[in-house]
């Protein structure tokens, strides 16, 4: 490979629009795991807009290491076996702006780590993606040295920390604007 | 309801003070703004906080894997997928998908949806009145070649209505998703068709405010592409933000694409 002196500028991302539905969404989509199986827990939250009403028409794509903090590189995330943990999954929230994840627990990627799950958002009348992250609620120690939470004020940090529910699953939800708006990321 | 002219002076007063601030040293634009009250839908679902810096981390810096166990071949063809042919002109739209060091995504998803040739879709919110294909469903799917080439054979979309403001229409375009090496260049966006009389008018477009970046998303008219008595040729690269991982030589010779 020779070198390359002149970086490309990136094409420009646009809105998923209203009729992606026929489109992304597939069979077992947002199922990492089969509903059920051992160590399977439920991702579930509701996409709000500015004036805290749900979105109808959003669509969240999951991308996560598997319990024990490996990244996973296997194929088959649109045509699941049952068996293959791939890591990714998408899920179309429904009417009632609520999406729905079976996965796992990530685990961290390094000792000590605090584990999360990257989250990238897409809404009909939303100009281009955003990203974010789902962290686990457990690990205070984990979460305090975070080099991304450590440098958030408390007040936006929570946003991106999911609660536990009573059944082992997770809750977090997204705000695109307002009060308690949800952090998203710039990597760039 | 707002008019057609109402919308474009908005357009025109966002394009003209960006052109003004251009003018005075302000970098040049490269994605849709967020905050782009002419398309009325997103004015309450843009984040109103700037997007917090972070350097991507661990999974982020790794994307998922598909394969070819994921995407059938015949995917690429929207015109074979049902019994009889889609009305229509045939087109065929190819290209590469490049990270922003030039170098090519191999063995990365692709994925379209489109209007037919009427400028419907096949979905249920679509309120258009006009003909549904019974022979085209107006999805595609493909995983990149080792040069990170991709091509699909399909009609070319109708321009089509929606209710943003009076005598709204949207260009002719397809939607298109694609993933990189890394989960942070994940896009969606929409490839348009030269010359199309729509752009200044419409405020999906317009969001981008910078003429040069608008024009990245339309393809070119490629002659070589086009086959003899089948299908015109469009060619449209994507080039997705640089990559923040430490590559490996042999990922960095495309070795780690699926090559099958
Ligand atoms: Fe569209």
């Amino acid at each position: 490979m020779s070198n390359q002196t002149t970086k490309l500028v990136p094409t420009p991302g646009q809105t998923v629009g209203p009729f992606y539905g026929y489109a992304l969404p597939y069979e077992k989509d947002n199922e990492l795991l089969a509903p059920g199986s051992p160590g399977s827990i439920r991702l579930q939250g509701t996409v709000y807009d500015g004036a805290g009403e749900p979105v109808p028409d959003a669509i969240l794509e999951i991308w996560q290491p598997d319990a024990d903090g490996n990244i996973v590189k296997q194929t088959g995330s649109l045509v699941r076996d049952g068996y293959t943990f791939t890591g990714w999954g998408r899920g179309s929230v429904g009417y009632s702006g609520v999406y729905t994840f079976t996965t796992v627990n990530p685990g961290p990627t390094s000792p000590g780590a605090a584990p999360f799950i990257s989250v990238v958002v897409f809404a009909r009348g939303l100009m281009n993606r955003l990203f974010t992250r789902i962290y686990l609620p457990e690990n205070q120690e984990a979460l305090a040295k975070d080099p991304l939470l450590s440098s958030l004020d408390p007040e936006r940090r929570r946003t991106l920390i999911a609660r536990r529910d009573p059944d082992g699953g997770l809750t977090w939800d997204v705000r695109l604007q307002g009060e308690g708006e949800t952090v998203f990321l710039d990597f760039q | 309801m707002e008019t057609q002219q109402d919308l474009s002076a908005e357009i025109n007063a966002i394009g003209d003070a960006y052109a003004r601030a251009v003018k005075d040293g302000a970098p040049a634009e490269t994605q849709p703004r967020l905050d782009y009250a002419p398309y009325r839908s997103s004015i309450l679902r843009h984040p109103t906080k700037s997007l917090h810096h972070a350097d991507p981390e661990t999974i982020e810096l790794y994307s998922p894997a598909f394969g070819h166990q994921d995407v059938h071949a015949l995917e690429a063809d929207l015109t074979i997928q049902h019994n009889g042919e889609p009305q229509g002109e045939r087109i065929i739209v190819a290209g590469k998908v490049l990270d922003g060091d030039g170098r090519p995504v191999a063995g990365q998803l692709v994925e379209i949806w489109q209007a037919n040739a009427s400028g419907r879709y096949i979905h249920k919110r679509d309120q258009h009145p006009a003909p549904l294909d019974p022979n085209f469903t107006g999805v595609g799917r493909c995983i990149t070649g080792p040069d990170g080439s991709y091509k699909f054979t399909t009609i070319k979309p109708g321009a089509y209505p929606w209710k943003n403001h009076v005598n709204a229409w949207r260009p002719a375009h397809i939607h298109f998703s694609m993933f990189g090496t890394d989960f942070t260049q994940r896009i969606v966006t929409q490839m348009y068709f030269p010359g199309d009389q729509l752009f200044p008018l419409d405020p999906i477009y317009q969001s981008i405010v910078d003429q040069d970046a608008r024009d990245r998303l339309v393809a070119t008219y490629d002659h070589e592409l086009t086959q003899p008595e089948w299908a015109l040729g469009y060619n449209w690269d994507i080039v997705l933000t640089g990559s923040k991982r430490t590559w490996t030589e042999n990922e960095a010779l495309g070795a780690a694409g699926d090559e099958e």
